[in-house]
Parts: structure tokens; C-alpha cells; sequence
């Protein structure tokens, strides 16, 4: 579905959040305004508590926008739509169910549990090396196995958008380098739209196409950089000359 | 019972040496020693927890075998021994352990199926759940043998008097011990559901339930305890049969062989629920770190 929609995939128009708790209000964003085109990795940076995963529940439609509007496909996000795959910062597997158990469960919640989705799920653990695990507890496996079990949980039901909040944070540095790398490898594979939020400057840099700097709270864009990598992965972009060069820039911007 | 094994050949039996040889090599000496070392230590501590019986049980014997205090009053572990033959003997053993047995299980399953629904509900409506927090409070700071007049007018002085007892006094346990449970689930496993669009339905099945199922089997374990306080004291206030009445009627006419058998039988019928709860546990959990 929304294979021939030609606008932007996910715009968020002069959007603005207010929460309300009986200690008072706090304004999360404040006019924010940014979209994300079909088939593009963006990183969405703050400082911390800036409101980065409010972002991320306005686009999942899990929260209300109080002003403003976001549109995905051009129409109000929905809970819970199909075209939406959201992967938290802990893999958040259920160690009463094995790995295949875990996978199949947006198939059972979104009531597409049919053999041919099954088998889809399996090829996608089989692909990306997940087969000789599938009939393993979570509690089984390495940290980088989990994640990448919960990635592929996330893509079980077939979902055009990714939603990735620190998906990494996590991990310890070593498997995170290299969860990083297969992630990023998995959502190109795959040709996926994503959005990852994370306060990781470096990370940020090594796998998105355009990083959005947002500000202190309220959350509003304060920059937006296209990286010109192209379809470099990770590892070598943390190499390249123009990484610390980048580094140093959005640096600068989210310390201002 | 005859072995209808066919006799192994010589090549099997140098298989089987060698898978044996293979799995002794598998450990090293060192930790073959530490592995002696655990077990050894294991062996000590099941054979002194025997010896502390075997010691309390002969003291207690010798004391009154010697008339040191009166086996009148203390009674004696062969006195309480006779006392379960005799008993045994009419019969009326197994109706008095009959009776107590069944008023135990049937209120720790009723309080046990009513106060998980319960919690169910609480845990469903927020409003419900602080609306009703108080009484249940109060309901479960109160001395539940207060209510024994009421419960004698309400229920007569039969079986369901006992019953209503037991259930009495494990519900609110329950209830609060399941409440807590369901409200205790990930919070970011709620979101991650939530996400894929997940129904509060679905997410209570997939999610809430499973997720407290080792409070479920926490809460059996107090239940338990809880079952046999309320049967036995529903037994103190009205009752005509029951290891609970004859450790009353022991009392009321001076036969402490008859109230220390009676409490023995009790704990042996006690621990051996707890085993199977325990037992539950291990089936059940056994996948689960």
C-alpha cells in the first residue's frame, strides 16, 4: 500500500505538544516543522529530555498533537496502522515466548497471522541470521542477537516506516558498533523509511541521510543537515574524513 | 520385572564406555573437585536437617520417658504416634482429614479464582481501583475471626460457615498480591503493544496475564498458608468434624496426645500443599529466568 503516494512520507506542520500533570503543564514541542521523504534515514538529535520520543509518539499517533498538524501519507497518523514499526531503546522481548514466538507477535496483535505472514517473518529471521535461534528464549541469547531479534519483530508485519527510539542505548560500545552496522544494513536491505531519535551524536552521523538538531524544551528544529554519506555503512563512515567535521557541527548546534 | 533388553554387542558396549570416558574428561579436575565439593556439601546439610528432627523427637521423648515434665502435659512422639494408629484404626482419621482437607481447597480455590478476578477488574478500571482502595485496605488490616459471630448467624455452624472462613481470609491477600502484579508490567512492553495497535484486551492476554504469572504462583504460596488459618480457625469457632475441632476438643479435655497428633497431621498436610504449589512453580516457570 502507498506505493504510488508521491509527498512527503511523514510531515509534522508547526506542530506543538502540551502535557498536562497535576504539578502543572510543560510544553514539550513548540512549532515544530520537518518532513520525511519516502525511502529516507533521518536522525532526529537533542539534548536530553528535549522531547525527541514525544516526536516519535505524535508520528505513531500513540500521542495528540495540541496544535499543528501531523500528516503521514497526507492523512492523520493511526494507532497502530500497519505501515508503522516502532522499536523501543530495550529490545522489550517477552522471555515467556521464543524468538519465533516474539517475531509473530505483531502478527497476532494486528490480526495477520496468517501462514503466508508467518513464513515471511521466518525468511526475514532466516536472512538475517536469526534461523538457528528461533526456537530460543530471549534469555538465550547475546545482547546484539536480541536487538536484532526485536528488528526484525519490528519488520514482521511488514511495515513502510520505522520508528527507531535509541534503539542502541543499550548495548554496550562494541556490540553497539556492530548492531549499528546491521541494522542499518537491514532497513537498506530492506528499503525502509526511518526515523531514529537518539541523544548519540556519532550515531546519528553514521546512519542517517539528513540529521534534524532539535532544541532544548520546547522542542523545535533548530537545523537540518543533509550528510551526503550516501549508502556508506557505519563502521566506514565513522572512518571517513568528514565525520569529525559533521561531529563538530552538530555539536556546536545542539549546545547552543 | 524381567529386562527384555537385548544383550548390548561388543561393539555397543565399547560405544557406550567411550560416550561414558567422554563425559568424564568433560569436566576438569579441578572443577570435577568442586563439583564434589558442592554435592558433598548438599549431603551435609540434608543429613543435619534430619539430625535436628531425630534430636527435638528424642529429647522430647526421653523427657517424658524419663518423667522429667509429665508426657500428660507434653505429651510424647510415640504417645502421638499411638494416637494416629488408634485413630486410624476407626476410621475416623480419614473422615476428620477428609473434612478439613476439602474446606481448605475448596476456599483457597474459591478465594484464589475470586481474588485474581478481582484484580482483573481493578487492574481493567482505574477508577474502580481508587474507589474501592480503602475498603480493601481496611478489609485487609481487619481481624478476620471478628467476624466469626457474624459468619455462625449468616452460614450456621455447618461446612460452609468453615468455607466462607477460608475464603475470607485468603480473598484480599489475593487480590492485593494479584493487583500488584498486573500493575507491575513493563511499561515500555505496554507501549511496545500499544504501537502495533494492540486492544487493552489483547494487551491483558498477550502481555499482563503471562507476565504475572510468577506473582500467580507467589500468591498461591501465601494462599496456601492463608487457607489453612481460615479452615482451622473456622474449625475453632463452629464445628463438629475436622483436624481444627480435634485440636479443640483435645484441648477442652486434656488429651494432648490427641491435639499434638492432630497438629502433626496439619503440618504434614500443609507442607505437602506447599510441595505442590513449589512443584507448580518449577513446571510452570521453567523457561523463564
Amino acid at each position: 500500500m502507498n506505493e504510488q503516494y508521491a509527498g512527503p512520507v511523514l510531515e509534522f506542520e508547526d506542530v506543538s505538544l502540551t502535557y498536562h500533570t497535576k504539578a502543572g503543564e510543560t510544553v514539550a514541542a513548540k512549532g515544530l516543522t520537518f518532513s520525511v521523504e519516502k525511502g529516507e534515514f533521518i536522525a532526529v538529535i537533542g539534548p536530553s529530555g528535549c522531547g525527541k520520543t514525544t516526536v516519535l509518539s505524535m508520528a505513531a499517533g500513540l500521542l495528540k498533537s495540541s496544535a499543528g498538524e501531523v500528516r503521514v501519507y497526507g492523512k492523520a497518523p493511526e494507532r497502530g496502522a500497519e505501515y508503522f514499526g516502532y522499536m523501543l531503546q530495550k529490545d522489550e522481548l517477552f522471555p515467556w515466548r521464543t524468538v519465533e514466538g516474539n517475531i509473530f507477535l505483531p502478527l497476532e496483535i494486528k490480526k495477520k497471522n496468517t501462514p503466508e505472514m508467518r513464513a515471511r517473518a521466518l525468511a526475514l529471521a532466516e536472512k538475517y541470521g536469526l534461523g538457528g535461534f528461533l526456537k530460543h528464549y530471549p534469555d538465550q541469547l547475546s545482547g546484539g542477537m536480541r536487538q536484532r531479534a526485536a528488528l526484525i519483530r519490528t519488520l514482521a508485519a511488514g511495515p513502510e516506516i520505522l520508528l527507531l527510539d535509541e534503539p542502541f542505548s543499550a548495548l554496550d560500545y562494541q556490540t553497539r558498533l556492530s548492531v549499528c552496522d546491521d541494522v542499518y544494513g537491514i532497513i537498506r536491505g530492506e528499503k525502509k523509511t526511518a526515523i531514529l531519535v537518539t541523544h548519540d551524536i556519532s550515531e546519528a552521523i553514521s546512519v542517517a541521510d539528513r540529521v534534524i538538531v532539535l532544541s532544548k524544551r520546547p522542542a523545535r528544529v533548530t537545523a537540518a543537515h543533509k550528510l551526503g554519506f550516501g549508502g556508506v555503512v557505519p563502521l566506514k563512515r565513522r572512518e571517513s574524513p568528514q565525520f569529525s567535521g559533521w561531529f563538530e557541527l552538530l555539536w556546536k548546534e545542539l549546545n547552543l | 520385572m524381567k529386562n527384555n533388553r537385548p544383550p548390548r554387542t561388543p561393539h555397543e558396549k565399547a560405544q557406550r564406555a567411550e560416550i561414558f570416558i567422554k563425559k568424564k574428561a568433560a569436566c576438569s579436575p579441578e572443577h570435577c573437585l568442586y563439583l564434589k565439593g558442592v554435592r558433598r556439601k548438599t549431603v551435609l546439610v540434608q543429613a543435619l536437617r534430619a539430625g535436628v528432627l531425630l534430636l527435638i523427637l528424642g529429647v522430647w521423648e526421653l523427657i517424658a520417658a524419663l518423667q522429667i515434665v509429665d508426657p500428660f502435659i507434653i505429651s510424647s512422639p510415640s504417645r502421638i504416634a499411638k494416637m494416629i494408629g488408634q485413630l486410624a484404626s476407626d476410621g475416623s482419621l480419614f473422615y476428620h482429614v477428609g473434612t478439613t482437607l476439602w474446606e481448605t481447597l475448596l476456599g483457597f480455590a474459591i478465594a484464589v479464582a475470586a481474588g485474581t478476578s478481582i484484580a482483573l477488574a481493578l487492574w481493567w478500571s482505574e477508577t474502580a481501583r481508587r474507589v474501592l482502595e480503602p475498603y480493601i485496605v481496611v478489609l485487609n488490616s481487619l481481624p478476620k475471626i471478628a467476624l466469626g459471630p457474624v459468619i455462625i448467624v449468616w452460614f450456621g455452624t455447618g461446612a460452609e460457615a468453615i468455607v466462607f472462613m477460608t475464603v475470607l481470609v485468603g480473598i484480599i491477600v489475593a487480590t492485593m498480591n494479584m493487583l500488584g502484579g498486573f500493575l507491575a508490567t513493563d511499561k515500555n512492553k505496554i507501549l511496545l503493544l500499544e504501537s502495533m495497535g494492540a486492544s487493552k484486551w489483547q494487551i491483558l492476554k498477550k502481555l499482563v496475564i503471562p507476565s504475572a504469572l510468577p506473582d500467580f504462583i507467589g500468591m498461591l504460596k501465601i494462599c496456601v498458608g492463608m487457607a489453612w488459618i481460615g479452615s482451622i480457625m473456622g474449625e475453632y469457632i463452629v464445628s463438629r468434624a475436622g483436624l481444627g475441632y480435634l485440636i479443640v476438643y483435645g484441648g477442652q479435655v486434656f488429651k494432648l496426645d490427641l491435639v499434638m497428633a492432630a497438629t502433626f497431621i496439619l503440618c504434614v498436610l500443609a507442607a505437602g500443599m506447599y510441595a505442590l504449589v513449589a512443584l507448580a512453580e518449577k513446571l510452570i516457570l521453567k523457561n523463564r529466568s
